[in-house]
């Protein structure tokens, strides 16, 4: 069982504030992703969980008990580190038994807890070995298993796959939604990677210079974005953004225009919006349509054409545009100069008003949430 | 590599090129200009306190050339004798009287030629004067002064490596206001020399009751600066991943220091320790001001006593200082690797 609370926790190194009162609680066995682009404090957050940094303010609170000045070593949390952070000179039975002998337990039941970490990360034949002596995946494991021998209350992780090749990470990735399946425990994952955040998390934070712009699972964080920085953030290639104008809002609907002459019709009025207002129409480029004949919402000229076999990705410019990213599913014999015309399903639309936070719209009512 | 690969490396494949003629006799001269004082001092504590004063001096230790001759209770020098027919004979001095000698030849003892002083010249050859070696191991109390030095050296360095690991720790994995001025105050020390402490430390030592005991040797200097500026640089390297890792596997401070830290500065521990040694085993002036009985003398004291204030008995000074050299060569023949891995080790990484 753990429940953390974090209650308007702020973080400053000396006149520079990197967490600007977060308020978020985890609850007993949910696997939440820190993510955000670097330097939005998501790794600092994490410290302060673990207690290897201490809150500014505010206050953190684990089961009921307010362990704000605990010390790390009493939280009873586990932590991975971006660099494994192995000790270089203990074997890796000793690196997982080291955690152990510190809290006093007997040999037996040591060794019983290393040999079935061992075997459930596959690292049985290796727990001689020296850290120098294994390849990145089996360090990493190494990291993880001192983390599950100690059964901890809440798993940290800190950035853990960013040092693996591309390939290796992602069957780290699995190993990783595996295991939780596996051993159930609350985790805590910070990364940069928006892929790693969607595939493991059953709820993403995502944070921007020390404040969270939104929180919820990943499926609403593709569907529904709060604003703009999370919907391009979350999503790759990321949502195509183009800044449009309020032509006409009247009970007939919105007209919105945008480039050079192009309008789009809305059935529906869209919140507070009125003639005249500035605001961003975001469509991803998996939800871009490429139309054949009927009526399309823009024209535009490949710029380059990107065949991946399974899918083909275009991009396109437009006057008065910036590059617009489409995905179209199967090999599309499309090459650079040819003219596509495009429409934007209605129910797939994001619209966010000139500071950036998202306008609802009826459309969206029809999208899964 | 093996040694005389290494001896005929070149700058180029071809011909010896100048700068290697310039480089090797560069080394030479640092050859020469390191071992010259090593090989002479070992040459001399051969040579007996006669051959010692002589004028020239020679490199190799030599004496005269002696022989037993029938008749006489001690044996006799030999002599290279100018003959008056001006052929030359190897004759023995039996005596001396004025500016003649008494000189025999071995062959027939009872025969006495009378020989003037500067007719004869006298035979040497090379000898060996072990009594250098084996007199003073029986007057001079060698073995207790060496067991003095090694009991100072070894408690002196592995309470130096525990107390100078322990600042360092505290100075390099602690974040504390006025870690780097600390740092700086230790560091500032380094330029007091002892020369200046020695009056009040050794008050300070009095006061203890501690004079002429072996730790009045060991305490003032366990704490040495270098030490703590060495192991803390090195301490500054290690990832703090590691000792954060620690921290959250509930280890205490005392565990991360003994358990992690430690092992983990190994290489400048092991500098440290060769310095230490060094420092220890060298140490002249403050166990000299200390340590006045005998009995408490450590080896560097012990050779003080062969200058005398009227006679230094030189042959007796040069075969123990000979002596007193070789552990610390030994020490230094085997930790040397970890001297230099552990010197690129430290400092900023």
């Amino acid at each position: 069982m753990a429940h953390l609370a974090l209650q308007s926790v702020t973080k400053s190194f000396g006149s520079l504030q990197i967490i600007h009162g977060i308020d978020l609680e985890v609850g007993d066995r949910e696997f939440v992703v820190f993510v955000g682009p670097s330097g939005c404090g998501k790794s600092t957050l994490l410290r302060l969980i673990a207690g290897l940094e201490q809150p500014t303010s505010g206050d953190i609170v684990m089961d009921g008990r307010n362990v704000t000045h605990v010390p790390a070593s009493d939280r009873g949390l586990a932590m991975v580190f971006q660099s494994y952070a192995l000790y270089p000179h203990m074997s890796v039975y000793k690196n997982m038994a080291f955690g152990l002998e510190n809290a006093g337990l007997p040999r037996a039941e040591i060794d019983q807890r290393v040999t079935r970490a061992a075997s459930m990360l596959r690292l049985d034949d290796y727990l001689d070995r020296k850290p120098k002596a294994l390849y990145g995946g089996q360090r990493q494991r190494v990291a993880i298993g001192r983390a599950i021998v100690r059964d901890p209350k809440i798993f940290l992780f800190d950035e853990p796959l960013s040092n693996l090749d591309a390939e290796l990470r992602v069957a780290m990735r699995k190993e990783l939604a595996g295991l939780h399946a596996e051993i159930g425990g609350t985790m805590i994952y910070v990364t940069h990677d928006q892929v790693e955040a969607m595939t493991l998390a059953s709820r993403i934070v995502v944070l921007r210079s020390g404040r969270i712009e939104q929180l919820g699972s990943p499926l609403e964080l593709y569907n529904r974005p709060d604003n703009l920085f999370v919907a391009t953030f979350i999503g790759s290639p990321k949502m195509n953004v183009i800044p449009a104008e309020v032509i006409a809002a009247d009970a007939g609907g919105t007209r919105l225009g945008f480039g050079a002459g192009n309008t789009l019709m809305l059935d529906s009025l869209v919140g507070p919006l009125v003639v005249g207002d500035a605001m961003s129409i975001g469509i991803r480029p998996e939800h871009c349509e490429v139309v054949r004949d009927g009526p399309a919402d823009c024209e535009a000229v490949i710029d380059l054409a990107e065949q991946l076999g399974g899918e083909t990705y275009l991009y396109c410019s437009t006057p008065g545009l910036a590059q617009l990213t489409v995905r179209e599913a199967g090999q599309q014999m499309k090459t650079r100069g040819d003219r596509v015309r495009l429409g934007f399903p209605r129910d797939r639309l994001h619209l966010f008003d000139a500071q950036g936070r998202a306008l609802r719209h009826g459309h969206e009512a029809a999208r899964p949430s | 590599m093996s040694v005389t690969s290494a001896l005929a490396l070149r700058r180029g494949r071809g011909r010896l090129h100048w700068t290697d003629l310039a480089s090797y006799a560069y080394l030479l001269f640092g050859v020469v200009l390191m071992f010259g004082p090593v090989l002479w001092l070992t040459l001399s504590s051969f040579k007996t306190q006669a051959a010692l004063l002589e004028f020239p001096p020679s490199l190799l230790p030599t004496s005269q050339r002696e022989i037993s001759v029938p008749g006489f209770d001690k044996p006799l020098p030999q002599f290279n004798v100018t003959m008056d027919d001006g052929s030359t004979r190897v004759l023995a001095q039996a005596r001396r009287i004025g500016l003649q000698a008494q000189m025999i030849d071995p062959a027939e003892p009872t025969r006495i030629i009378r020989v003037a002083l500067d007719k004869r010249i006298p035979l040497r050859e090379t000898a060996f004067a072990w009594s250098n070696y084996t007199e003073p191991l029986k007057q001079f109390d060698f073995m207790r002064y060496l067991g003095n030095s090694v009991f100072v050296t070894v408690v002196a360095t592995l309470i130096t490596l525990l107390i100078n690991s322990m600042a360092a720790y505290a100075l390099s994995i602690y974040e504390f206001p006025g870690r780097n001025a600390t740092m700086l105050g230790i560091i500032g020390t380094l330029m007091i020399p002892i020369t200046i402490i020695l009056v009040p430390v050794y008050l300070v030592v009095t006061w203890l009751g501690l004079v002429n005991n072996l730790w009045a040797v060991i305490l003032p200097g366990a704490a040495t600066p270098t030490g703590v500026f060495l192991l803390r640089q090195y301490m500054l390297t290690l990832p703090r991943d590691l000792i954060e890792a620690a921290r959250m596997d509930k280890a205490s401070e005392w565990q991360i220091y003994a358990r992690i830290v430690l092992p983990l500065s190994l290489p400048a521990l092991a500098v440290l320790a060769i310095f230490s040694v060094m420092w220890r085993w060298n140490e002249f002036l403050w166990p000299l001001a200390v340590l006045s009985k005998s009995e408490s003398y450590t080896l560097q004291i012990g050779l003080n006593a062969f200058q005398g204030e009227l006679q230094t008995q030189w042959n007796y000074l040069l075969a123990m200082t000979v002596i007193t050299l070789l552990p610390i060569t030994v020490v230094f023949m085997f930790l040397q690797r970890f001297i230099v891995a552990g010197i690129a080790n430290t400092g900023v990484k």
